[in-house]
């Protein structure tokens, strides 16, 4: 509920382990919402809803360290470096050093980038390294709120590079996404949410 | 990982941020020196600065913490970093005590600058049988002043006018610290011939003060950034 008006309401949908979502529809329809609840950021008013089999009222705390958000903002650290962010976010799941060191290479922001202030990155590495930190956090339900927002073609392909393997080692994608060309394709599923209902669309080609 | 472990990663994180920002010492430091002028400045009398020296170390203290807090939040809050460790589900107990820690290191080293200033500006004398009560003062004043910084830190976090809001709520509550703590200094500093062993009372209030904030800081920490943020 936002303002005393419920967000999302007659909603179901079920989403299995391994499989990528692609959430689609106008702005303010609910997507943001729908990803914040799988959170456990916000509470469900009425209805029911469980992740990894843990209710979304009366569990959240053990939802979300396996959740890994990225939002319109990265949760980055301006005047950590790169490494030392997913140093940081790795450490605060119990991630090992070689753990943190994999993330870094398999996102592609180590090297050059590895000890730059994350302040001085562009848009698109920046979301590099924020994908790095929801690697080392070995978070397996990924929700990505317009993921591809502020990437250039090249960040763009290398953003798809690594949700395909993050579901290739077993994680779950649920992506809101106006571009649906290229997250449509990215997708086994498309989902519509149109003011607070959800519906499954045609899945992609 | 142990809530422990979490709280001094927290802190260590601070502390680098700030060490690179370098806010203390290029904002804090010199907005605090430049308040202990001004108040030389505006108590030019004699023996007026030797006599309030005391409070005005404290309240210098208090302006500036309150831009230490800020800055502590502001940190998480720029790129949605709070709302990150939500999601992670970083026990808020342990965000609490790091922060805490990391901005009770920074005031620590505050007060240390202006009790110097205060000697410097203001003739203070320290004598050596102070130096104790002095000590044992700036400790227990510091976490007191530090959780209760970072409790409404947390609290203003996801405020907008969160920058006036914080020291309307800040200042009220830390009156206790500010009384104990200047007179628990005046007795370490023998101002106005206040005897050492009337300080040691005051102690008994800042300690009762920076633990009952510890605690109470610790279990209201997480409701509060749910709502705030």
């Amino acid at each position: 509920m936002i303002g005393g008006f419920p967000v999302l309401a007659g909603a179901t949908m079920s989403v299995a382990v391994g499989e990528i979502v692609l959430l689609q529809g106008p702005n303010g329809a609910g997507k943001t919402s729908l990803l914040r609840l799988c959170a456990g950021l916000l509470p469900i008013a009425r209805g029911t809803g469980s992740v990894f089999g843990f209710d979304l009222a009366t569990q959240r705390d053990s939802i979300r360290p396996r959740v890994g958000m990225l939002g319109h903002r990265n949760g980055l650290y301006g005047d950590l470096t790169v490494a030392e962010n997913v140093a940081f976010w790795g450490s605060t799941a119990g991630a090992t050093s070689a753990e943190v060191e994999a993330a870094v290479t398999r996102l592609g922001v180590d090297g050059r980038l590895r000890d730059v202030m994350v302040v001085k990155l562009s848009a698109g590495q920046k979301r590099r390294t924020a994908l790095a930190c929801l690697v080392a956090r070995r978070a397996e339900l990924w929700l990505l709120d317009e993921p591809h927002a502020g990437l250039d073609a090249a960040g763009r392909d290398e953003l798809d590079t690594v949700l395909r393997q993050a579901v290739d080692s077993g994680a779950t994608v649920l992506v809101a996404s106006h571009e649906l060309e290229r997250a449509g394709s990215l997708a086994h599923r498309v989902v519509e949410v149109v003011a607070g209902q959800v519906h499954e669309v045609e899945p992609p080609s | 990982m142990s809530r422990w472990r979490i709280a001094r990663l927290v802190a260590g994180k601070d502390l680098r941020i700030e060490r690179r920002s370098r806010v203390l010492t290029n904002q804090v430091l010199p907005f605090a020196g430049v308040t202990m002028v001004m108040f030389a400045f505006a108590l030019d009398a004699s023996n007026v600065l030797e006599r309030v020296a005391p409070g005005l170390i404290w309240l210098a203290t208090l302006f500036s913490m309150l831009v230490l807090v800020q800055r502590s939040f502001a940190i998480e809050s720029d790129d949605g970093a709070l709302d990150a460790l939500r999601v992670a589900g970083v026990d808020p107990v342990a965000i609490y005590w790091g922060k805490s820690i990391a901005l009770a290191v920074q005031l620590a080293a505050l007060e240390i600058v202006l009790l110097i200033a205060a000697v410097l500006l203001y003739g203070a004398e320290v004598p050596l049988g102070g130096i104790v009560l002095l000590a044992t003062t700036l400790v227990t004043a510091t976490c007191g002043l530090a959780c209760v910084g970072t409790l409404y830190g947390g609290l203003t976090a996801g405020f907008t006018g969160r920058e006036t809001l914080l020291p309307l709520l800040v200042l009220p509550v830390v009156a206790p610290v500010l009384i104990g703590a200047t007179r628990a200094v005046e007795s370490a500093l023998g101002t106005d011939g206040v005897a050492l062993s009337e300080g040691w009372p005051w102690i008994g209030l800042l300690a009762v003060f920076a633990v009952a904030f510890g605690a109470g800081g610790a279990l209201a920490f997480g409701p509060l950034i749910e709502e705030a943020t």
